[in-house]
């Protein structure tokens, strides 16, 4: 594309210019074409993404503003930090940000320990039945596959006071049955049970296909060498793991300000006994929205947890940019 | 991050010999497997079992006696449950493929480096990811503003472009050939006839995996329901579900026009494995899609 060769040597400079201009001219006609061609292919995705992303982001003014339907969002009077204060003025501020934060710390480190063990008990029957290792890879896979309202029955099965599983198990070994839907002090190991359950075979997937790709020669030479299988774990497979699972974890805390709403709403059965282990900042914006009805104080949880969390993910990118630049998501 | 499928490198043979701790590691992998289905066997047991041995005895995992008592009451007034199976097939099927088609419409320009729109517009589907308005925004925009709640396209649209797949998809589409596109561009191809005619085609595999991701959020979303959807004709199958575990009065109700007792436990149980019996078929059907479809987002792209 070099513009200058494509012209005879021996044409005087005022033809030579024009003819270079009107070169450049096709040039950037064919571009601006090209660029437009592929702009109205990305039109329906970035006006989605325009009316149901972007719109919604200017709408956080709402929490600075005393909201009426009437007036609308923009129409609305402005009314500074004062939803802020109300919220913070609350106990319900404290308790939905340490719920969040202490469910998901929990959640994080048991979904990481769970499924780096079945990564880790996969790879070592990978050889010797195909068939097995398939058949245990569906199956812990499973409940990823279930949604938070179906999940709720299979708790419901297991821990409804009168008829549920684990009452019946425990009337029968001789203990009083819980009334579980209303001790708050069993959901933080309930809600990690299930999200256990629904989410170690996805991840353990995810582990194993790292754990693939290392390069079986590492493996041999350590057999060589005498190595037993435990310490090859610890010396092999964890340590090349490790930049997937270190990358894995700053994405989750990136994540940590965000609760997941389906389970603190569905599994709980959005018991109000439960609360004070259960109500986090997405289930507590949600219920003061539509159940109270208090658009200031919801949008100020909302906003709160928008901010918080945006700088969150900022942070856990850099943290990612620093131990493994090529895994950072920007 | 992206790592298409590839296939495990083949073991050497020393590599295969049944050593006896493998036999400890399959055992608890057994146990393991046992333990993440047995709430689903338990749920398929009550289904079976009649309302009174579910109250004497509750909740087994064989049933004592078995009955199709509930899935008869069940189906014997239908309606309720063929009107959430057709919103959410309908959901499904449409979500799925406008998402898919969507997305990779988005996708495709961002993977070409010659597109001069293409940092800032990646930044901008990019940005989406980092930040959201919220619940707040999003309620009011949609019932207030666009007033679309109470209509499918709640149910649709907010779900149609997921910025984590157009990701995906620019990663997929930047390892096509270039070659092949350059050429159909001599040939004159223009950028539409391009994008059908070469990269759909060559791209089959990865839009195959986002599709079966999106269409399985659409079939369990009952979230969008939760949040604008009062008509009971517009009313998907996950949502349904859980008007019923909230409120048994929406099955006493219709029951009691018809004088029968009503098997309510196991009746709710009933319905719950018919919510989840497509999704295991299907699942049986595509699983190996599944798990390549992990892997394929489980490491990140450039």
């Amino acid at each position: 594309m070099n513009i200058p060769s494509l012209l005879g040597a021996k044409r005087s400079p005022v033809v030579s210019a024009i003819v270079l201009q009107r070169e450049r001219w096709r040039l950037a006609n064919a571009n601006t074409k090209r660029d437009v061609a592929l702009l109205m292919m990305m039109l329906p995705g970035l006006l989605v993404l325009f009316v149901f992303a972007y719109l919604p982001m200017f709408g956080i003014i709402i929490a600075f503003k005393d909201y009426r339907a009437y007036q609308g969002v923009l129409g609305s009077q402005w009314v500074g930090l004062k939803n802020f204060q109300y919220l913070f003025g609350t106990d319900d501020a404290r308790r939905i940000v340490v719920n969040t934060l202490a469910m998901n710390a929990l959640f994080i480190v048991s979904v990481l320990v769970v499924a780096l063990a079945i990564a880790l008990l996969l790879k070592e029957v990978q050889g010797s039945s195909r068939w097995l290792s398939k058949f245990y890879q569906s199956t812990l896979f499973f409940p990823y596959l279930f949604s938070y309202v179906i999940i709720n029955y299979f708790v419901f099965a297991l821990l409804n006071t009168s008829n549920g599983f684990v009452n019946h198990t425990l009337e029968a070994v001789g203990v009083h049955p819980v009334n579980w839907y209303q001790s708050a002090q069993s959901w933080p190991v309930i809600l990690t049970l299930v999200t256990v359950w629904k989410n170690a075979g996805f991840w353990s997937i995810v582990y194993l296909a790292g754990i693939i790709a290392i390069n079986p020669e590492y493996y041999e030479a350590a057999t060589i060498d005498g190595a037993s299988r435990w310490r090859q774990m610890w010396r092999i497979t964890l340590p090349l793991l490790k930049p997937l699972i270190v990358i894995n974890l700053l994405l989750s805390i990136g994540r940590i300000f965000y609760a997941d709403f389906g389970l603190f709403y569905q599994v709980t059965r959005n018991a109000p006994e439960l609360y004070p282990t259960t109500d986090v900042i997405d289930t507590y914006v949600y219920r003061t929205l539509t159940t109270i009805g208090d658009v200031g104080m919801a949008s100020a949880a909302g906003t709160f947890q928008a901010v918080v969390g945006f700088f969150l993910v900022l942070l856990s990118n850099w943290l990612v940019r620093r131990t493994e630049p090529q895994s950072a998501i920007f | 991050m992206v790592v298409l499928p590839t296939k495990p490198p083949r073991l050497r043979a020393g590599y295969r010999r049944v050593r006896p701790g493998q036999i400890a590691i399959h055992a608890s992998l057994l146990l393991l497997s046992f333990l993440f289905l047995f709430p689903l066997v338990l749920l398929v047991s009550a289904s079976l079992s009649s309302e009174t041995d579910i109250s004497r005895y509750g909740f087994t995992l064989v049933p004592r006696r078995v009955t199709f008592d509930a899935y008869q009451y069940v189906l014997q007034e239908p309606s309720q449950i063929l009107t959430a199976y057709a919103v959410t097939i309908t959901v499904t099927a449409i979500g799925t493929a406008a998402g898919v088609l969507v997305m990779a419409l988005l996708a495709y320009p961002l993977s070409r480096p010659d597109f001069s729109w293409r940092r800032p517009l990646s930044f901008v589907v990019f940005f989406t990811l980092l930040f959201s308005g919220g619940l707040v925004p999003l309620y009011i925009l949609v019932t207030h503003y666009l007033q679309i709640n109470n209509t499918l396209w709640a149910l649709i649209l907010p779900y149609l472009v997921m910025p984590w797949y157009v990701f995906l998809l620019r990663a997929y589409f930047a390892g096509l050939p270039r070659e092949l596109i350059d050429a159909a561009k001599v040939d004159g191809a223009g950028e539409w006839r391009i994008f059908f005619q070469i990269v759909v085609p060559l791209s089959r595999p990865a839009l195959a995996t986002i599709a079966l991701f999106c269409a399985l959020t659409y079939w369990n979303d009952w979230y969008l329901a939760l949040l604008f959807i009062n008509n009971p004709a517009l009313v998907p199958l996950q949502y349904l579900l859980y008007q019923i575990s909230t409120n048994i009065q929406t099955l006493q109700t219709s029951s009691q026009a018809f004088g029968v007792t009503i098997p309510a436990l196991s009746a709710q149980m009933a319905i719950a494995v018919l919510a989840i019996g497509p999704i295991t078929l299907a699942f049986l059907a595509v699983q190996k899609h599944f798990v390549s479809g992990i892997t394929l987002g489980g490491v990140k792209g450039d």
